[in-house]
């Protein structure tokens, strides 16, 4: 007997909004956290616009001591120990460095890189040959583990404790891997989700592979465009997502708000294989993930409600449309209803697939689809394939069953997970 | 600088990184700085390289092993700066 796995705990740290109220309510209004970055400018990039969520000196100190903050400097870490810690709080747990070590509880917790900004201190002082004057706060900052370490540690989790990797699919991932630690019996618990930093260091080989847009410079808000024919590219974003996945049975014993329920899910690769590339997936693997995932939660494709697509506003969007249509056999006004959060907050590169999940279970909890903003012109590619009213421009009030969650990640890998309203 | 003045300075120094709000303020000549403060063992290098800016000197490997109470901070301290 496998276990059913509900979510019984959200935290997000996006671009548009810095808790799940804020968030909620951002994504309701269709709210951009896209602004104009100086520094980017400065520093010659193509595009200067990109997402940053704002976080203030206080804020950290609600969430890591003076001494965790000494010599930080790691965006990645920070969005994801929030995001983190307010999941377990909205989970029902308090945060007590002294609480019980707990060994059904653990984390998986994704990133692509850790602490650029750190490793470039670190870099410079190194090479004035002062590898001395590093101190202690290198490495934890700068392993790609960092962000689970620091919450496992925060946390006081006694089960598997890691960080996984598999760029923009990265926070997709990690759901679907705690999902499977807890339907198998191996956990209680587990902390999912995603982080990414922000800024030049982590954006600037995007920049350089001239995949962002550099025409929304002057109108940072109207700059993420996915489905659009004037979608010219993605605009970079940070943050992190996180969720507290249970067993239904621990949920219902501890008496838990449910968000929603894990049906199920799929991972895998198109191997860079028949038209799948290092930056561009095979669309046949794309279509299997997403059939795979279905036949694994036991659904059919008939009952999906809405889909939180990848959609990065890359010229890509209209081959994903295709992908989802073909996957599910269905088309025109046939198709279930599509959005992206991309068009609010950007692409949050290993972050997106959490900061997605949690919009995406949000849709669920309160009954309503976001607005998928910049899309007064469908990119008419699209068009051939899906009616222009399942595109969603103004948000939605209308029951949501089942909503899934896709992800696509440079290295051809792809991700899927299926959320089911929990009543 | 006298021996009160530099075990003021240290005090200052440690007060980041120490675990042990009691030892801290009975902090003296004695206090070890993990047994007594509860100073995490990594974070003795950050300590060392505070009283490195402080003092503007340079502490190396062979004193770094030494430095772990007031009174090893305190001579090598001295030590170094009696040197310059």
């Amino acid at each position: 007997m496998k276990n059913r796995v509900v979510i019984t705990g959200l935290g997000v740290v996006a671009p548009n909004g810095v808790d799940i109220d804020a968030f909620t309510q951002a994504i309701k209004r269709g709210e951009s956290g896209i602004t104009f970055h100086q520094n980017l400018k400065d520093l010659n990039f193509s595009c200067c616009i990109g997402g940053i969520p704002q976080i203030s000196e206080e804020k950290k100190l609600e969430y890591l001591t003076p001494l965790q903050l000494r010599g930080f400097n790691s965006s990645g870490i920070l969005y994801g120990c929030i995001a983190g810690m307010d999941a377990w709080k909205s989970a029902g747990f308090d945060i007590n460095s002294e609480s019980d070590l707990d060994y059904d509880s653990g984390t998986i917790f994704g990133t692509g890189t850790s602490g650029v900004e750190k490793f470039r201190e670190a870099i410079y002082k190194l090479d004035d040959n002062q590898v001395k004057r590093l101190g202690s706060t290198v490495v934890v900052q700068t392993m790609a583990s960092g962000i689970s370490a620091f919450l496992g540690g925060i946390l006081g989790l006694g089960n598997q404790v890691t960080t996984n990797s598999s760029a923009c699919s990265t926070g997709t991932e990690a759901i679907l891997m705690g999902y499977e630690r807890i339907k198998n019996g191996q956990a209680k618990r587990m902390l999912v989700g995603s982080c990414s930093d922000d800024g030049p260091y982590i954006w600037g080989g995007f920049d350089a592979m001239r995949v962002m847009t550099y025409k929304h410079n002057e109108s940072p808000e109207h700059g993420s465009r996915p489905m659009s024919a004037s979608a010219s590219g993605f605009v970079p974003g940070s943050g992190a997502g996180a969720l507290v996945l249970e067993s239904l049975e621990s949920a219902i014993a501890r008496n838990a708000t449910i968000y929603a329920e894990v049906l199920g899910g799929n991972i895998n690769s198109g191997g860079q294989r028949d038209g799948g590339t290092m930056t561009a997936p095979n669309a046949d693997a794309v279509k299997r993930c997403i059939v795979d995932a279905i036949e694994n939660s036991n659904v059919l494709a008939e009952d999906i409600d809405v889909i939180n697509g990848h959609l990065t506003a890359t010229s890509k969007d209209s081959l994903e449309i295709e992908n989802w249509t073909k996957a599910l056999n269905r088309k025109g006004e046939n198709f279930p209803y599509i959005n992206s959060l991309k068009s609010m907050v950007g692409h949050c590169l290993a972050a997106a697939g959490s900061i997605e999940s949690v919009a995406t279970v949000l849709q669920i909890k309160e009954q309503f689809v976001f607005p998928n903003m910049n899309c007064n012109n469908v990119h008419p590619d699209i068009l051939e394939f899906i009616s222009e009213e399942k595109i969603v421009k103004k948000a939605l009030n209308i029951p949501i069953n089942i909503a899934v969650k896709a992800s696509f990640g440079f290295g051809d890998v792809n991700g899927c997970i299926i959320f089911k309203r929990y009543i | 600088m006298t021996k009160e003045e530099l075990i003021t300075k240290l005090k200052t120094i440690v007060q980041p990184y120490i675990q042990d709000e009691e030892a801290f303020k009975n902090l003296s000549e004695n206090t070890d700085f993990i047994n007594d403060l509860k100073i995490n063992s990594a974070n003795l290098v950050d300590v060392i390289l505070d009283v490195e800016d402080e003092f503007d000197i340079r502490i190396e490997n062979d004193d770094m092993e030494k430095m772990t109470s007031v009174k090893a901070a305190m001579d090598i301290v001295n030590e170094k700066l009696a040197a310059t």
